[in-house]
């Protein structure tokens, strides 16, 4: 039987577009530094690290070895796992493991990107296959593309009920000091903005930014003396359910990822009622229109129903359930922490850390990864030990 | 540590290239041949880790290639960026943590890449990496500090070239069975400065696949189980020039841990045959001391005594280890699938008489900066 798991301690640096003043291994130190501090922990406490990003971002080889000076990793075991997009939430499942199987009682998770040292699209484009998906899919916005318009074909839902998504997840960064873009865009502000692959805009998705976030995880025992409250796993589900781009076309079907992750996530963590019984989500949003149709996949409305469940202002702050206090990846996105964040955004809402972005009383809180080809990772964090 | 065990090994022979498969085909072959091996079919595996680098892949996010092939379409599955030891260590936390049984998968594509170039990308992109230092020219500076520190000759370490290339020959995986002298090694072709040709391991092709389980479905399957017994790794400082190359203190570090979990107090009379990652011949020595079967210094004399031959009071690398064939990443799994088969009983011609406990190693990093270590038993 697995061990408990809590989130103890969380870090991240200010995000931006450009940190010319550090390199990644520094930018990963402030990280660290933070999460340690949150945590009142030093790196001797720590008895192993998970870190990941995507390789062709920053195209240093082995970045496990390459960090240990920022990760704090010399003399002790590191491990890298990398899974594109959702590469964060990888990193934090994999120190759950870490813990859960009674090796580690002390492990630091650890997603960064220097998107600005890279060039993201060229990289991106490599992942599809060489032969028979580079030439169609190449780059994340064509497949999303894809997807926007035939969510908009099958339910009739409008570029107006999308945008509403980006307004709302960048009116939530404004609460959140460490948002990479921390200014509000209305609606209408979307509409006008340049289309870049029909139907969506520059508002629409999601910006490169620079960023580290790291988590400290710690044992059933433990978790409790370094923590007043930790943030306990209740649910962690990975589901790569596509391996060529081109079978992730069938619209008709949904998010097929999502719904098997989140359908394995509630089984683990015994929720019948997500709506019901989930405080606060962050969602890896890398769009607006992923904001409509992937709720629908997770299981917050019916199909069909996303358009409506959000302008009724259900996951707006003070509605049924919040959708990304923290602005989520619209407002900011340094990919090999963007999944990550999510997870230690849902950590601080459940520890009562989240100051002007904190949603009131929450026991559980959702957090979800994107990413590779249609990926999804889940994770479940509450107050209360499972 | 409850109680897990290899219960299923595959590879592929392993060759220069192999033109007629993509990664998929490779995985999805020793993904069959390991649930054969285990008599178990995919439905038996609940947790999938696959093993893969996007630098040697040239695609990012690598891990993309082989989600069909390695069974993971409706199952919890994640990629591990580095060597298969790592990979594996993740698969037994998996199983540790409940699942009932992972499947890790290695591939590797030497024949695709350039690994000047994929090597190059190791070393730090301000100080290190116009020099055009890669794998081959670091290994040779550490070749160069081990062998000054302890005046150990280069026929010393022409001999491991000499013992492994034989071994091979009765491993029907390996890429370079050879029958050389040290003399043929003395006189090949100098790469680096003191490393020759035959000092260093080939460009390979292949893959490998091993399934750890915990005691319910290793109850279950057809093949003898290879228990885990102590498992741990550790890395040490990146820039070389902060390093005591000749002292692979991490190597310590891991295998202590390790021995401490499978209760070895004296590794050389407790462990019966090792399999380490050596792609350049002094690295064997150099990590045996490491492993602490001797004193720092003594690596060199190990095989001169004929301890680390066949036949020997601990043979190293009955495969043919990575001097014989060098598929990245899959590299380390096979050593672990290899110490897994001598304790089973079932390495073939290069069994080791009475294998009880096996050690297998494998690393991360330039000069081997990150180094893990297995025991395995026979014996739960």
């Amino acid at each position: 039987m697995a061990r408990r798991v809590a989130i103890v301690g969380t870090g991240q640096t200010y995000h931006k577009s450009h940190r010319p003043d550090v390199t990644s291994r520094e930018m990963i130190h402030e990280a660290v530094t933070a999460a340690l501090a949150d945590a009142d922990l030093t790196i001797r406490d720590i008895d192993a690290i998970v870190i990941g990003n995507m390789d062709h971002f920053e195209s240093i080889n082995y970045v496990d070895a390459y960090s240990v000076e920022g990760s704090g990793g010399v003399m002790k075991p590191i491990m890298k796992v990398s899974t594109g997009g959702t590469t964060g939430a990888t990193v934090a499942i994999a120190a759950y493991y870490h813990v859960a199987s009674g090796l580690f009682e002390r492990v630091l998770a650890i997603g960064f990107e220097k998107n600005s040292e890279s060039d993201t699209t060229g990289a991106i484009i490599t992942c599809s296959d060489p032969v028979w998906d580079r030439f169609s899919y190449s780059g994340a916005i064509p497949s999303l593309a894809t997807e926007a318009t035939a969510y908009m074909e099958k339910y009739g839902a409008t570029q107006e009920d999308a945008a509403l998504i980006g307004e709302r997840d960048r009116n939530h960064a404004m609460n959140n000091p460490y948002a990479h873009l921390r200014r509000p865009l209305s609606v209408a502000d979307i509409m006008n903005s340049p289309m870049l692959a029909y139907p969506i805009k520059l508002g629409d998705i999601c910006p490169r930014s620079d960023g580290a976030c790291a988590c400290i995880l710690a044992a059933d025992g433990i978790a409790q003396k370094i923590a007043k409250r930790p943030a306990w796993f209740r649910a962690a589900a990975v589901r790569h359910t596509y391996t060529w781009f081109g079978d992730s076309t069938d619209y008709n079907q949904g998010l097929v990822s999502m719904q098997r992750a989140s359908k394995d996530a509630y089984a683990q963590a015994g929720i019948t009622k997500p709506v019901d019984e989930i405080d606060v989500a962050e969602l890896y949003l890398p769009y607006t229109w992923a904001g409509l149709k992937w709720i629908e996949d997770i299981g917050f409305c019916g199909p069909g129903e996303a358009a409506r469940f959000v302008s009724d202002r259900n996951t707006h702050m003070g509605g049924k359930i919040p959708i990304n206090p923290s602005g989520g990846v619209i407002s900011t996105n340094c990919i090999g922490a963007t999944a990550l964040l999510r997870v230690a955004e849902a950590a601080i809402q459940v520890m009562g850390k989240g100051g002007k972005r904190q949603v009131p009383d929450v026991k559980n809180a959702l957090a979800t990864g994107f990413g590779g080809c249609f990926w999804s990772d889940v994770v479940i964090l509450s107050s209360e030990k499972p | 540590m409850d109680n897990a065990a290899i219960v299923g090994v595959a590879q592929t022979k392993y060759e220069r290239r192999k033109k007629d498969h993509i990664f998929a085909d490779l995985v999805f072959d020793v993904t069959r041949a390991a649930l054969e091996d285990a008599g178990l079919t995919i439905d038996d595996i609940d947790s999938v880790v696959t093993v893969s680098n996007d630098f040697f892949d040239g695609r990012t996010i690598s891990g993309m290639a082989v989600g069909d092939a390695s069974g993971g379409q409706d199952k919890n599955i994640s990629t591990v960026s580095g060597d298969g030891t790592f990979g594996a260590f993740y698969g037994l936390m998996r199983v540790l943590s409940g699942y009932k049984a992972t499947i890790v998968v290695a591939h590797y594509k030497g024949s695709e890449g350039s690994l000047p170039i994929t090597t190059n990308g190791m070393f730090d992109p301000i100080f290190h990496r116009h020099l055009g230092i890669d794998a081959i020219s670091s290994a040779a500076i550490q070749a160069n500090a081990y062998l000054t520190r302890y005046g150990i000759r280069e026929e010393d370490i022409a001999q491991v070239s000499v013992k492994n290339h034989g071994n091979a020959k009765h491993n029907p995986f390996a890429q370079l069975p050879m029958e050389i002298t040290v003399a043929d090694v003395m006189k090949s072709r100098k790469i680096a400065e003191p490393l020759k040709l035959l000092d260093c391991c080939p460009i390979s092709d292949g893959a490998a696949a091993i399934i750890i389980a915990g005691e319910e479905v290793a109850a279950k399957c057809k093949t003898k189980p290879a228990w885990v017994k102590g498992v741990a790794h550790c890395c040490e400082e990146y820039f070389l020039g902060d390093r005591d190359l000749a002292n692979p203190v991490a190597l310590r570090d891991a295998a202590r841990r390790a021995y401490a979990m499978a209760g070895i107090r004296s590794p050389m009379d407790e462990i019966d045959i090792a399999e380490v990652l050596e792609p350049f011949s002094y690295m064997e020595p150099l990590w045996l001391e490491g492993l602490e079967f001797c004193k720092p210094g003594e690596g060199g004399n190990l095989i001169g005594k004929g301890i680390t031959t066949m036949g020997g009071k601990l043979p190293v690398n009955p495969s043919g280890g990575a001097l014989s064939a060098n598929p990245v990443l899959v590299a380390g799994l096979a050593r672990l699938i290899e110490a897994s088969l001598q304790v089973r009983g079932d390495a073939g011609a290069r069994q080791v008489k009475d294998a009880g406990t096996a050690l297998a190693h494998g690393f991360n990093g330039p000069c081997g900066q990150s180094h893990c270590v297995w025991i395995v038993s026979g014996n739960r």
